[in-house]
């Protein structure tokens, strides 16, 4: 599955891990479960401050802020995930990453539970994420790694805000 | 280091000389045509100044009739750049008082050559 | 040191456009009954720049052309050949063919060599046959490596004067010591007298010896530039007896070596990708911008000062010096985007050939006006107005002015007359296309548009919203569709683009006296003049151009549509109200109607009331995309922060009226069914 879709991984792999196939990744809490993302892919950690909201998107596009003069959207994970939201509390941060699109790199931020540790985790100690049911959301996961007998899911950030999905559903609500 | 005027209405030309210049440690000012060279060269003296012949707003050859008129220039090496290979241009620039001229097209290092000849 | 000069071809292709550009305008101009000397100095100029920078960046075959053209219009220029209307049509089609040259360098495609060669041909044919002048490149001398050592003698006696053409002896022998092992020997004997000595003449003269692989040519070029100011002889030792008098001293055995052509960089066409875009920017914008930010530096060090040893004495002029500030500020966001406002003759100055090239084509005699062409408007304006405006000009030309029979008999003169004005208007930039042709046919437009069901049979139309539906898509007034005007674009591409733009465009016109079509753009695209409004929490921005007026709602003016939805009653129209929270899914203070906001705009032609809960302030705002990071929403145009670092949504009026006027339609049928 993961062999064929390729693309991001690609990038993934070469670009930004380290030369000794050991790349770094910040975690985070999701629902009780961790998280983790390529640490050269994020730009910046924030508190949860308020957003402008944008009519006529999808629920999990909280809004947008402004990064220093930029524009950025603010996507809340748990809703993106499909679980279940809840209030956002004093650990609840904005992690703002960079993700690359066909058309160019652009900068996102992540409403996540709370930020958690920085691994340090090796290509091989990366396995591919299992084959599940038709419901469970795979599409974000890029691999599985196990630090201190902990589960740690790799998210592939570049689909967070994939350009085709957004198409169709910018077609729905228009 | 030595100063130089560079004078010439083209930009890509001016831009090549100024360049080719500087990298060489020169102190370069531009100018764009004769009038705005002559403002130029009577605020501070120049080494030498190198510039082009035919121009809107007085030529290279008034210019250089009227740089030599001034008291900072009379000795000053103005170097005419010309495309004309003939030697009427040559012969009205050296009657107004050019020091010597470069035909164009030129390189970057004949440039260079021509300018370490004349001021060292 | 090696310099790789292709880094200045962009700026040689600038300038060569732009010079084409004034070239061809001069061109158009030109009366060759009356030449202007200036005009005939100005076009040789643009030829002679073009020569040298294409040959001093490798660009062979543009520097061989231009030098036909740059020879002919030196000759002319001399007096030696008068310019005739053959040559002005030879010389226009140069420009044309050098135009297509220099893109294609630039693109790193190919060059067409068959035009180039045909004009070529009609250039050279122009030429005087046996001019002295021949197509050669500068000459280079030939340096032999495998020189003799040869032992050379020279005798060197300036003339009095040497200094004063700026040359010093001191320099010849540095040449010469350069080329190989050299002696000389100072003569004194012709010094004055101490007294009646002058510093500033030169009354040495010298004895060389050089020794070296050296070939008399090499002496000679150090000593060209004072070939005329001094006696000179060169000779060998080997060859004293034929000791020569060197007068001349230009070469004579010189070699034509042609200078090598650096290829192109970007063959695979990946020039155009990599390429900036660049603007250029006159000097006295530039110092303007350094001088504000000189004065924003002086605040801030007095501010700086203030808040060093503040006390609340000292209010007041840290109150004066936070104005100061503010102004700065302004001042140099207004020159900012001054850098990015060019002439609008940017534009203009393609219209001339246009006007010439097509009258001619089409058997019409027409007179070209421009007013106002040193009207700025921005880059990004100006990059994309040049193609709607060329479209309506055509289209003046081609529909709208009479053939010169027709005129006559209907007692116009023979010559129509196009005007094209440009000047500011408030904010925006107003651009008149004017033609006193026939006018539109309204009556012919009104059937077409009811035969196509654009407007209903029984619909009362005003004269003006006639003429206004040819920008309707599918109506053409043409009876015949030329390859002029009916290139498949049509007046309604026309319309689209200009809004595109923030802009407008639309006509007026009187049968038999002529039409004037008017197009209004904002300045630039960076900045909005925008009325903040309030709809629960959110901000959002409403461009001031779509705004018509606000007012507070009264109850008797609200109209219900099937429950649905409401129009409200605008002295005579009724216009449908969007409420902005439901649009956007909002928490409103209020939804009741009756003594809310309604704030009327005006769109695509359509007008409605935006129903909000508060008005806030007007400003100035910064435009953003929100398509960096994300993506295109509708009925937003953008964002932009605000001063308390927030950010707010700029409306786009049109797409918002566009989607209630679907959603409308959806209720509608969905009431129906």
């Amino acid at each position: 599955m993961r062999s064929e879709n390729n693309g991001s991984d690609v990038s993934y792999s070469a670009a930004d891990t380290q030369a000794d196939g050991q790349g770094q990744y910040l975690t985070f809490i999701l629902a009780g479960e961790e998280y983790g993302v390529d640490i050269l892919r994020v730009q910046e950690i924030k508190g949860w401050d308020t957003v402008t909201p944008i009519p006529n998107t999808p629920s999990y596009i909280k809004g947008v802020i402004n990064l220093r003069g930029t524009i950025v959207p603010i996507v809340d994970l748990r809703t993106r995930f499909g679980m279940v939201s809840i209030e956002y509390g004093p650990t609840t941060v904005v992690i703002v990453l960079r993700t690359t699109t066909v058309t160019g790199s652009t900068i996102l931020g992540i409403v996540v539970d709370g930020v958690s540790e920085v691994y340090n985790i090796r290509q091989e100690e990366i396995k591919e994420p299992p084959q599940m049911g038709k419901e469970a959301d795979i599409r974000f996961v890029y691999g599985l790694a196990t630090i201190e007998e902990k589960m740690i899911i790799l998210m592939d950030v570049d689909q967070v805000l994939n350009e085709k999905e957004m198409a169709v559903v910018e077609k729905l609500v228009a | 280091m030595s100063s130089i005027l560079v004078v010439d209405d083209s930009a890509s030309m001016r831009q090549m000389v100024v360049f080719t210049l500087k990298g060489a440690g020169y102190e370069v000012e531009e100018a764009v045509d004769g009038m705005d060279a002559l403002k130029k060269a009577k605020l501070r003296s120049f080494n030498i100044v190198v510039t082009d012949v035919n121009m809107p707003n007085m030529d290279g050859i008034s210019l250089i009739k009227e740089l030599r008129g001034l008291n900072d220039y009379r000795f000053t090496p103005l170097l005419m750049l010309t495309t004309e290979s003939g030697a009427d241009k040559k012969q009205e620039g050296k009657a107004a008082g050019a020091t010597g001229w470069m035909v164009k097209p030129f390189n970057p290092e004949q440039l260079l050559a021509t300018i370490k000849k004349v001021i060292g | 040191m090696s310099i790789d000069i292709s880094q200045f071809l962009h700026t040689f292709f600038e300038e060569s456009f732009e010079g084409l550009d004034a070239m061809e305008n001069n061109l158009l101009h030109m009366d060759v009954n009356s030449c202007d000397v200036e005009e005939i100095n100005t076009i040789f100029r643009v030829a002679h720049s073009v020569k040298g920078g294409a040959a001093t960046f490798g660009l062979k075959a543009v520097a061989e052309f231009t030098h036909s053209m740059e020879t002919l219009l030196d000759q002319i220029r001399g007096g030696e050949k008068t310019l005739s209307d053959e040559g002005v049509d030879v010389l226009l089609r140069s420009v044309d063919v050098l135009r297509s040259m220099l893109a294609n360098s630039k693109a790193g495609n190919e060059l067409d060599f068959i035009e180039s060669e045909e004009i070529k041909k009609r250039l050279d044919e122009l030429l005087d046959k046996g001019s002295s002048k021949k197509t050669v490149m500068k000459p280079v001398v030939e340096r032999k490596d495998d020189q003799q050592i040869t032992n050379w003698e020279i005798k060197f006696i300036p003339e009095t004067g040497l200094f004063k053409s700026g040359n010093d002896p001191v320099r010849m022998f540095r040449g010469l010591s350069e080329l190989g092992i050299m002696e000389a020997t100072v003569n004194a004997e012709s010094l004055p007298d101490f007294e009646s000595l002058n510093p500033e003449e030169c009354h040495l003269s010298w004895d060389i010896t050089i020794s070296g692989k050296i070939s008399k040519e090499q002496i000679a070029e150090i000593f060209e530039w004072v070939a005329d100011d001094c006696k000179l002889t060169i000779t060998s030792v080997e060859e004293e007896a034929t000791a020569q008098l060197v007068e001349n001293m230009v070469p004579e055995d010189v070699k034509i070596v042609v200078p090598i052509v650096k290829p192109m960089p970007g063959k695979e066409g990946r020039a155009t990708q990599t390429e900036s875009a660049s603007i250029r920017v006159s000097i006295d914008k530039v110092d303007d911008l350094i001088n504000m930010v000189g004065e924003l530096v002086i605040t801030q060090s007095m501010l700086g000062q203030l808040g060093q040893d503040f006390e609340m004495s000292k209010i007041e002029k840290l109150s004066d010096g936070l104005a100061q500030l503010e102004r700065n500020t302004r001042e140099l966001q207004e020159s900012v985007m001054r850098i990015r406002m060019l002439p609008i003759s940017f534009v203009f100055q393609r219209f001339p050939r246009i006007v010439r090239d097509l009258s001619t084509k089409l058997g019409k005699k027409v007179e070209l006006i421009m007013n106002g062409e040193s009207t700025e408007l921005d880059k990004t304006v100006m990059e994309k107005i040049g193609d709607p405006l060329v479209h309506l000009v055509r289209n003046s030309l081609d529909h709208g002015i009479e053939m010169p029979e027709m005129r006559r008999k209907s007692g116009k003169d023979e010559i129509g007359l196009i005007t094209l004005n440009a000047f500011h208007q408030g904010g925006n930039i107003v651009i008149e296309i004017i033609d006193d042709g026939k006018g539109l046919d309204k009556a012919k437009i009104l059937e077409k548009a009811r035969a196509r069901g654009l407007v209903g049979s029984d619909e009362d139309f005003g004269d003006d919203k006639v003429a206004d539906l040819i920008f309707a898509p599918g109506l053409s007034t043409a009876e015949v569709v030329s390859d002029v005007s009916g290139r498949g674009v049509g007046m309604d591409v026309v319309r689209k683009n200009i809004k595109s733009l923030g802009g407008n465009v639309e006509v007026r016109t009187e049968a038999g006296k002529g039409s004037r079509f008017t197009i209004r753009l904002p300045l630039t695209l960076a900045i909005l003049d925008g009325q903040l409004v309030r709809v629960g929490e959110e901000t959002y921005i409403v461009p001031l151009v779509s705004i018509i007026e606000t007012l507070q709602i009264k109850k008797k003016y609200i109209n219900d549509i099937a429950g649905k939805a409401q129009m409200y009653r605008l002295r005579e129209d009724y216009i449908p109200i969007i409420r902005l929270y439901q649009s956007f899914g909002l928490k409103p203070d209020q939804e009741h109607l009756e003594n809310g906001l309604l704030v009327v705009v005006e769109g695509d032609g359509q007008k409605a009331g935006l129903f909000v809960d508060d008005l806030l302030s007007q400003q100035q705002v910064v435009i953003k995309s929100l398509e960096t990071n994300f993506q295109k929403v509708q009925g937003l145009s953008g964002a932009t922060i605000l001063g308390d670092g927030t950010v707010a949504l700029i409306l786009d009026i049109s797409g918002l009226l566009a989607s209630a006027k679907d959603s409308a339609q959806m209720q509608a049928s969905g009431a129906a069914a």
